[in-house]
């Protein structure tokens, strides 16, 4: 792997993260990562529609026209999206009830349309599915870590087995409701942001 | 930048549009047997749950779920008459009839925030040695955020509570959806739906209830849930009513179906 795929593949994990240094997906992160089960089963289901819409949008590249490139690429975020949800529905249908709308609003999500147009336009189509990958990568580190803390502080639960013995059930582990809501997420994701710009102090803005 | 011609861009929209929409429409009417089928196996695993036949958190295979049904007798129920109806209940959508304006009815204004009332009800007769043992009805009405679609379960004498479940709501998890917690619904066993005079008493507190036999028409609320669980209750009187299965449950009581035998 040439270094230039190496980067494709491996800035976003952390250097160019989408959620945490571009502050894009927000809205999915807050929303399925009160359980583990479903924040994994939604990371899955973007690394398939990212990595897929970035082959094919790169694939067509230089056969589509300019003026008709963004409705095209939402045509084919769109079409992977309601394959992916018909596909959870059929095989995985008590996830898909959780995760309800939000398989739904990846068309909407901005790290995907952001990859298709700068990304994929430009680059060949196995340097596209790497990025692809690489950002679906990015997101999920977030979203796992964001699970796995609102999931345990919040319900004292990983994957649905008991971790911290529950006050309600005759434990000593009191859950943190705050977790649970949405303000929760904020918290946590501003302290990923916090923890990796400690660590990378290059990404920090000159003052 | 290279020039397209319009007939270029047309044509080249058109043939995005055909290969999408075929994967679309191939994917929603290849998979939707199998999608069909676990909406199916979904509702029956919650009567099973009402009815205490299976674990809340156990996933029985179709062919054991199937196996239980065999005790449960679905029938179509006539709303306004209470009769028992003809209507093959395969493939009967209660969702589908209550939306279906030539087979519902707007509903009288009501504390649950039920708007339309549909013609026909889908309830189910669970059987244990060919004597009726319960109820299971459907219920729905308006919590905090959204509408709460669950089942109920009334005892054979036609007054006890023996089991509440939720199978569809968007409450905050936590909070309101603490509405699906095993733990508060099993403070609705043994409490009782009906007064002497059959009107529906039970209602959900704030606060703690004391136990059944002392306190048999209160249910503990949830806190920071408020009104999500004061919504269950109102939802809850709805539908043993008049507007809603009283009718049908009345005549359960008068075939002798239901009620206080044996004691």
């Amino acid at each position: 792997m040439d270094p230039k795929q190496r980067q494709a593949l491996l800035d976003p994990f952390f250097t160019n993260n989408p959620i945490a240094i571009q502050v894009l997906g927000i809205c999915s992160a807050l929303a399925v990562t009160t359980q583990m089960e479903t924040a994994l089963v939604m990371c899955a289901a973007l690394t398939g529609v990212l990595a897929t819409s970035n082959l094919v949008v790169s694939l067509l590249r230089t056969k589509v026209p300019p003026n008709v490139r963004i409705i095209f690429q939402l045509a084919v975020i769109a079409s992977l999206v309601i394959l992916t949800d018909q596909i959870l529905k059929a095989y995985l249908f008590t996830i898909s009830k959780q995760l309800s709308v939000f398989v739904g609003l990846i068309i909407t999500n901005c790290i995907i349309m952001g990859r298709a147009e700068g990304y994929a336009m430009q680059n060949g189509p196995w340097l596209s599915f790497l990025d692809g990958i690489g950002n679906a990568m990015g997101y999920n580190i977030v979203l796992l870590f964001t699970g796995f803390f609102r999931e345990l502080l919040g319900s004292g639960t990983l994957f649905g087995y008991e971790v911290l013995h529950n006050v309600a059930d005759g434990g000593w582990y009191t859950p943190n409701g705050m977790m649970i809501l949405a303000p929760g997420a904020f918290f946590l994701i501003g302290l990923f942001i916090w923890g990796l710009r400690a660590w990378k102090p290059e990404l920090n803005e000159p003052e | 930048m290279r020039q397209y011609s319009t007939s270029y861009t047309i044509g080249f929209s058109a043939a995005v549009c055909v290969v999408c929409s075929l994967l679309v429409s191939s994917a929603a009417v290849g998979l939707r047997a199998r999608q069909l089928q676990n909406i199916e196996l979904d509702r029956k695993r919650n009567v099973l749950m009402v009815a205490g036949f299976i674990e809340p958190t156990e996933i029985p295979s179709a062919e054991q779920i199937d196996a239980l049904f065999e005790r449960i007798e679905q029938v179509v129920v006539d709303r306004v008459t209470g009769e028992e109806t003809d209507i093959s209940p395969d493939g009967f959508d209660q969702q589908v009839v209550a939306s279906d304006l030539d087979m519902s009815q707007r509903a009288p204004a009501n504390a649950a925030g039920v708007r339309r009332l549909p013609d026909y009800v889908l309830v189910y007769k669970v059987y244990e040695d060919d004597r009726l043992d319960q109820v299971v009805i459907p219920i729905e009405g308006m919590g905090l955020w959204s509408t709460l679609y669950g089942f109920l379960s009334l005892d054979s004498d036609g007054r006890t509570i023996r089991g509440i479940t939720f199978y569809e709501h968007a409450e905050t998890p936590g909070l309101g959806g603490e509405i699906d917690n095993p733990r508060w619904r099993d403070r609705w066993e043994g409490r009782l739906a009906y007064d002497d005079q059959w009107e529906p008493r039970i209602e959900v507190i704030k606060g703690r209830a004391g136990p059944p036999q002392e306190d048999p028409f209160h249910v503990d609320g949830l806190s920071g849930a408020t009104i999500t669980a004061r919504g269950v209750g109102h939802l809850v009187q709805f539908w043993l009513g008049e507007n809603g299965l009283g009718p049908y449950l009345a005549q359960l009581r008068e075939r002798g179906e239901l009620g206080e035998d044996g004691e």
